[in-house]
């Protein structure tokens, strides 16, 4: 920590932190190496203004921009995690929830708000990948499964933008039973005939790719995110052949079938409300209210 | 057929090695060498209780994986009568990886479900170490929903080391396959009880074991990653894996201390291989009974109880103010 850190109120310190690009007033894209101006980028929704190149967003910014703006709810914001297993590798689970919580201001890895799009109520979730990867434990089971009760009782749709290595090792079974209660909630939600709509963003894979993400009413991905069941180094490892070009990327999935459409990030606001609007056959967003 | 030691085993393996020497030596003198043989069996029995009344999560996982462990085809010979096997996804393939078809047990009619390891090489390879395609899951689901067309129960055997991780796989949708059976096995509207009967490796066991009962065999594992894997991913290195597998808490009774099993059915001593016939017998009891118990519940309550089940999953800390 420099000096300067240490003098800073932590009021500050949290607000930094909650960032997921690395501070500086330019920041180089990593496909086509422009350099760009941070303000800028940010007003792009992380999406390099030359090429395209979808850069990770924090979850809570994503729904803030997501949503229109105003008041938001926050669901499940009391659900914090535990250690059940008292799980320890080369450093304790509990040491590594702590780091993650103190680097991303949040206290697990999936953020439900509850708010309009567009005007029509929805509740929309996103998962924090620089929290433990955005990997699924308890609290995102039951964050989850809270987003899809807020949905049925006040008879809204669901949104989730995942960004996930998929469950979280260091809850061992218990995580890996997340898979099945996020699907047992979105049968809930589905015998309700709620929509669901799972935007899946760079990378979503693991256990969250084969629960709740795969499971949308409409699957939505981003441009050239790793979508996937297993990781591709684990599949080379398994075949032990070179895998073929744009393997486990968004287009890649359209192509086999496995997503309705590729959405750049800038259009989802308009194309989800649009979309939800006529799943649920309300007459079209005169006005975008963002 | 010889039992095969692990490497924990070993003290075990040669006293039967010396056993069996002395069943080969010419009948000189009979007396004596039978009551040797006798006084090293008795041995052999002590040594085996005493190193597994100790074993490790590592242990317990190479049990799991034994060679000759009862595979779902073995119990389907002798616990089930009646067994019809039906196969493929009706839109790609048949997956030998699972197993399923129509059975009875005690008369009753089921539908049973498992997947599959081979004994042999070859066997292996067509079972694909079974490990399940998205087409194996998809022959689950038709099973599924044909078991509950008819009202029929609903019997699974997990015993995987995962879902198969491969090119074809992802491109017919591993993800989707896994995620739909979970869905559709939530509402399911007939009783479904699961036994892990040897390993159960991740999203790829789960596939078919959403439950009203789960039953785990007291040497089987489950886990959301194998201890391998979870070692290279968090220690660096898959050597840790005896570490690993004692973080994790995969073993049957770890598992129902933490609430997550109903029941777990002890094994023949020195494990379930040495002693098939024992082992079917112990879970074709518990399985009859966990079916006669949910036979009785009406439909929409055994929803409503495997609803509540699996929405409790999970261990956290609640701050949230009642409004």
């Amino acid at each position: 920590m420099s000096w300067f850190e240490k003098i800073m109120p932590s009021r500050i310190k949290t607000e930094r932190r909650t960032r997921s690009v690395p501070e500086g007033l330019w920041i180089k894209c990593g496909a086509c190496d422009a350099v760009l101006y941070r303000a800028e980028l940010e007003r792009n929704l992380y999406v390099c203004p030359k090429c395209s190149h979808h850069m990770r967003i924090g979850a809570r910014e994503r729904l803030v921009r997501f949503l229109d703006p105003g008041e938001h709810v926050e669901i499940g914001a009391g659900v914090m995690p535990e250690d059940p297993l008292r799980f320890r590798d080369s450093k304790r689970y509990r040491d590594r929830l702590a780091a993650a919580q103190k680097s991303t201001g949040e206290k697990d890895a999936l953020i439900v708000l509850a708010g309009p799009l567009q005007g029509l109520d929805i509740v929309a979730c996103a998962f924090e990948f620089q929290f433990l990867g955005g990997s699924m434990g308890s609290v995102v089971g039951e964050r989850f499964s809270r987003a899809v009760d807020h949905c049925v009782a006040h008879q809204t749709p669901l949104v989730c933008f995942s960004a996930t290595g998929g469950a979280r090792m260091q809850e061992a079974l218990i995580s890996l039973l997340q898979m099945a209660k996020t699907a047992a909630a979105l049968a809930r939600l589905a015998q309700q005939r709620l929509p669901f709509v799972s935007v899946l963003t760079d990378p979503t894979t693991g256990g969250v790719s084969a629960s709740l993400a795969m499971l949308g009413d409409l699957n939505i991905a981003e441009p050239r995110a790793l979508i996937g069941f297993a990781g591709p180094r684990v599949i080379q490892q398994t075949v032990r052949e070179t895998l073929p070009e744009g393997f486990q990327r968004s287009e890649f999935l359209l192509e086999h079938g496995a997503l309705d459409l590729i959405v750049d990030r800038r259009d989802l606001r308009e194309r989800i409300g649009a979309l939800l609007r006529l799943l649920l056959g309300a007459p079209g967003a005169a006005v975008d209210a963002g | 057929m010889a039992v095969s030691f692990l490497d924990f085993e070993q003290p075990i393996a040669e006293l039967e090695a010396k056993i069996e020497e002395l069943r080969h030596v010419s009948s000189d003198v009979p007396v004596s060498i039978q009551d040797e043989i006798s006084r090293l069996q008795a041995k052999s029995r002590q040594l085996t209780t005493s190193i597994f009344a100790n074993l490790t999560p590592w242990q317990i996982t190479q049990l799991a994986r034994h060679p000759q462990r009862p595979y779902t085809l073995d119990y389907l010979g002798s616990i089930f009568t009646d067994f019809h096997e039906l196969h493929g996804d009706r839109m790609y393939a048949d997956d030998l990886a699972i197993v399923g078809g129509l059975a009875r047990i005690d008369g009753r009619p089921v539908m049973v479900i498992g997947q599959q390891k081979g004994r042999d090489t070859k066997e292996r390879v067509r079972r694909n170490y079974g490990m399940p395609k998205p087409e194996g899951y998809r022959k689950a689901l038709r099973l599924m929903r044909l078991a509950e067309r008819f009202r029929l129960p609903l019997v699974t055997f997990i015993d995987t080391p995962g879902a198969y991780p491969g090119v074809g796989s992802e491109e017919r949708g591993q993800s989707e396959a896994i995620a739909r059976n979970l869905f559709e096995m939530a509402v399911l509207s007939v009783p479904i009880v699961t036994a892990v009967i040897g390993e159960g490796g991740s999203g790829g066991a789960l596939a078919i074991g959403v439950c009203d009962r789960l039953v785990m065999l007291q040497y089987s594992t489950y886990s959301v990653i194998s201890p391998e894997g979870c070692a290279s991913i968090l220690w660096k290195s898959a050597d840790k894996k005896e570490l690993a597998a004692d973080a994790m808490g995969l073993t049957a009774a770890r598992l129902q201390k933490l609430g997550l099993v109903d029941e777990v059915l002890p094994e023949p001593l020195g494990g379930a291989h040495r002693d098939h016939g024992a082992i079917s017998r112990t879970l074709q009891t518990a399985l009859a009974r966990h079916l006669s118990e949910l036979a009785v519940r009406p439909v929409d309550q055994l929803r409503a109880e495997r609803n509540a089940r699996i929405a409790s999953f999970g261990v956290f800390t609640d701050l949230t103010e009642e409004p």
